[in-house]
């Protein structure tokens, strides 16, 4: 390519062909390798690979999803019968199944709060700061941990006499809580793991797009006497408003499809169970595969569902700070 | 123009996509019988095993190697899976899992003809074997037990002694007794429910069923109860007493964070008082004591604290089914394995159950029972698929660990609702369930 790009002559009237063609630098058409037969499908050649997986391991599986979700499949037998709608009937005649949800709440809370510590550190440590690097790295670490090795840590750290009780007890706090054991403070116990586990995360993306604002703007700000907080609210929070609205849309579906953490630590008991818990106990305890695929669906409609108001509410704007 | 390429490779993956999935012949209904002559017995035989400590620590490998010695041209081969039932359920929608394998119990009976060879006629195989009740399906037995194992509370003898206590209890009531003694003099925690780990809260209770009426077709009768909360019931007895001891707090105190393996050592060392187990577990607990340098033999097993005419009795059912897979090509060598690891690997005993064969008398850890003259009753596993069928229909879960769970929560005061409502609520969705469900 580099070859027949520099044998081409930049006259300028090459230089002014269509926009229509892609290229500034135009190239002879008679001698283009832009003509060759298999040009057309080249790009096409390239993407074989990553389309192959791409719908062997995500559209093919949804589509066996939804079409399990039509029949009574109960994940091993060789029969299944299609049932129609049955397994929606069923999941939205019986309250029980979505009742799960409202522990969805204890997650949408810390996401806010997950969000807001991760805004907070992401501008402190934008700024020039000693250890400045040291403090980033402490605070994506936690990302970092499978989050199967996190559900055992938390295990012990929540446990009764574990190591929050004696932290606790440092401080004189009276230190005897089974943290588990009731379904309030389970939860909240659970959500706050969520949130070390993924403040990482969200302060990596804001921390990404604050170092992307042009430093002049923060100096003629201080030319103009703008304190911290209102560089903050002029230039900051402006700059960073998709991935901000990109955090929030994650926040809450990832609130909705609340899984590993309660899973590993609780398994669901005490009134921890999310609706995905619900959804692999239905498939793989009680082998009801064909509802558990509509629970799937429903979900993954419901998140879909959100995102678009979302996206409804808070446009996708360009910014636009100069 | 441009979508011509696009659909082109839709359609390419998805013809490899159906051709990689399209596996799963029909079974062929052919029978895995023995060899006639073992030295002529050939192949190369995957076994599929849920102990992947023994494969890991060679055990089986041992076992492999002593295999050989009487079948020379017979390899075999292990897979331990960590999570055996998930992991084998999935793999069970294609012909590939193994030639030997453990039947994973979400395979409905029924369904055995499907992806298992026949063993033979159930008339002449329960002539040999114990348990084939299990896998009988149409007069033909699809699986041989690994073993049996009886119920029972694994105890720790000096505790009880220290709180003197010298006799079995032989009411659920004198039993509450005994754990408050416990609690008073020793304390030691009277009982420990592995509430976290579940599985101690499903199968040693549900499998208990048949205990306390001492009847073997108590689990049986299940199937047509409208009420099998009912007062005096089975599970109303059992599940009450383990309400019992949550409510009166002679359980640990955090059960949300126990674990099963420090649960052992718990026990071993009289941290702990008692935990309804099956009698495998006892080997295992004075392993554990001889590696915490207690004495092995404080370690006892009785059976669960209820009398029918003044008798013990305690259920003996059986673990894994071993069965031979359908699509094996090496049918024969794979019975041979069954055969061999059944009645010459001493699997069994070692492992403290009860042999499948029913010429093989009772492992050492049962002494105590037949001293005492508990009486053995062999579950009946007669209607079973539809007991199966009505649980899951129910989402219940009689052998899953949610529901005692959630007793457990109501015990103890973290969940609303009493024990009597909890069993109205159980009872009423047992019963819709069996109206569709199971017949």
């Amino acid at each position: 390519m580099t070859d027949t790009t520099s044998k081409a002559p930049p006259t300028p009237a090459r230089r002014a062909a269509p926009p229509g063609r892609g290229s500034r630098r135009g190239v002879p058409p008679s001698r283009s390798w832009r003509d060759h037969p298999l040009r057309r499908i080249t790009p096409w050649l390239f993407l074989l690979a990553p389309l192959a997986l791409l719908i062997t391991f995500t559209y093919v599986p949804v589509g066996n999803m939804i079409y399990y979700s039509f029949t009574d499949w109960d994940g091993v037998s060789p029969d299944r019968n299609v049932v129609g709608f049955e397994n929606y009937t069923q999941l939205f005649t019986r309250p029980e199944l979505f009742r799960v949800f409202f522990v969805s709440f204890y997650y949408l809370a810390a996401s806010a709060v997950q969000i807001v510590i991760a805004l907070y550190f992401a501008t402190v440590l934008s700024f020039d700061l000693r250890f400045r690097n040291f403090f980033k790295g402490i605070l994506f670490f936690p990302y970092l941990v499978n989050g199967v090795a996190i559900g055992f840590v938390f295990l012990y750290f929540f446990q009764d006499g574990g190591t929050l009780d004696s932290l606790l007890s440092w401080f004189g706090v009276g230190a005897d809580h089974a943290w588990l054991g009731d379904s309030e403070s389970a939860n909240t116990s659970l959500a706050g793991v969520s949130v070390w586990r993924f403040t990482g995360l969200n302060f990596v993306l804001f921390l990404g797009a604050i170092q992307s604002i042009p430093g002049e703007l923060y100096e003629a700000a201080q030319l103009d006497g703008a304190s911290r907080w209102q560089q903050f609210r002029h230039i900051i929070a402006p700059s960073i408003r998709p991935v901000l609205s990109l955090s929030v849309i994650l926040a809450i579906s990832g609130s909705l499809a609340v899984f590993e953490i309660p899973y590993i630590m609780t398994g669901g008991a005490t009134g921890t169970s999310t609706f995905v818990i619900q959804t692999v106990k239905l498939a793989f305890q009680f082998n009801k595969t064909g509802l558990a695929s509509a629970c799937a669906v429903v979900l993954l409609l419901i998140i879909l569902v959100v995102t678009w108001i979302q996206r409804r509410l808070v446009p996708d704007d360009k910014v636009d700070l100069v | 123009m441009r979508k011509k390429p696009l659909s082109a490779a839709l359609l390419a993956t998805a013809m490899l996509t159906v051709a990689g999935c399209g596996g799963g012949g029909g079974s062929t209904g052919e029978a895995a019988t023995a060899p006639s002559d073992p030295a002529k017995a050939s192949g190369t035989i995957t076994v599929l095993t849920n102990r992947t400590d023994l494969v890991q620590d060679g055990t089986m490998a041992k076992y492999a190697a002593e295999f050989k010695k009487t079948h020379p041209k017979v390899t075999v081969k292990f897979q331990g899976i960590t999570d055996y039932e998930g992991e084998v359920k999935i793999r069970m929608n294609t012909d590939n899992y193994g030639d030997v394998l453990l039947i994973p119990s979400v395979i409905a009976k029924g369904d055995y003809p499907k992806f298992f060879a026949p063993l033979g006629d159930t008339e002449d195989m329960a002539k040999t074997y114990r348990f084939t009740g299990k896998t009988d399906v149409r007069g033909k037995t699809y699986g041989i037990a690994n073993f049996g194992s009886v119920n029972g509370l694994v105890y720790n003898k000096a505790v009880w002694k220290k709180a003197g206590i010298t006799d079995w209890p032989t009411t659920p009531a004198r039993f509450l007794d005994d754990l408050r003694q416990i609690k008073a003099r020793t304390g030691a925690t009277p009982y420990y429910t592995n509430f976290k780990d579940g599985w101690p809260l499903s199968s040693p209770w549900t499998n208990s069923v048949g205990s306390v009426s001492c009847d073997a077709k108590a689990s049986d009768a299940l199937a047509t109860a409208d009420k099998p909360w009912a007062k005096g019931s089975d599970l109303n007895v059992l599940d009450s007493l383990l309400h019992d001891i949550v409510h009166e707090e002679m359980s640990e105190k955090d059960p949300t964070t126990t674990n099963w393996e420090t649960s052992k050592t718990d026990l071993a060392k009289g941290k702990t008082g008692s935990m309804l187990l099956g009698s495998w577990a006892v080997n295992q607990i004075r392993d554990a004591a001889t590696k915490a340098g207690q004495d092995p033999d404080d370690i006892g097993f009785m059976p669960v604290p209820v009398q029918k005419d003044g008798k013990f009795c305690a259920t003996m059912l059986s673990d894994y089914q071993l069965a031979v897979n359908t699509h094996s090509d090496n049918k024969s060598a794979a019975r041979a394995w069954i055969d061999w690891f059944t009645e010459k690997s001493g699997f069994a005993a070692k492992e403290g159950g009860v042999s499948a064969l029913s010429s093989m008398s009772f492992p050492e850890v049962l002494k105590p029972y037949q001293d005492n003259d508990v009486k053995l009753i062999e579950r009946s596993e007669a209607k079973t698929e539809q007991v199966n069928a009505i649980d899951n229909a129910s989402e219940i879960g009689l052998a899953k660990q949610d529901y005692r769970q959630k007793l457990i929560d109501i015990a103890r005061g973290a969940q609303e609702g009493s024990l009597q409502d909890y069993f109205d609520d159980l009872d009423k969705r047992w019963a819709d369930a069996a109206a569709t469900a199971g017949n």
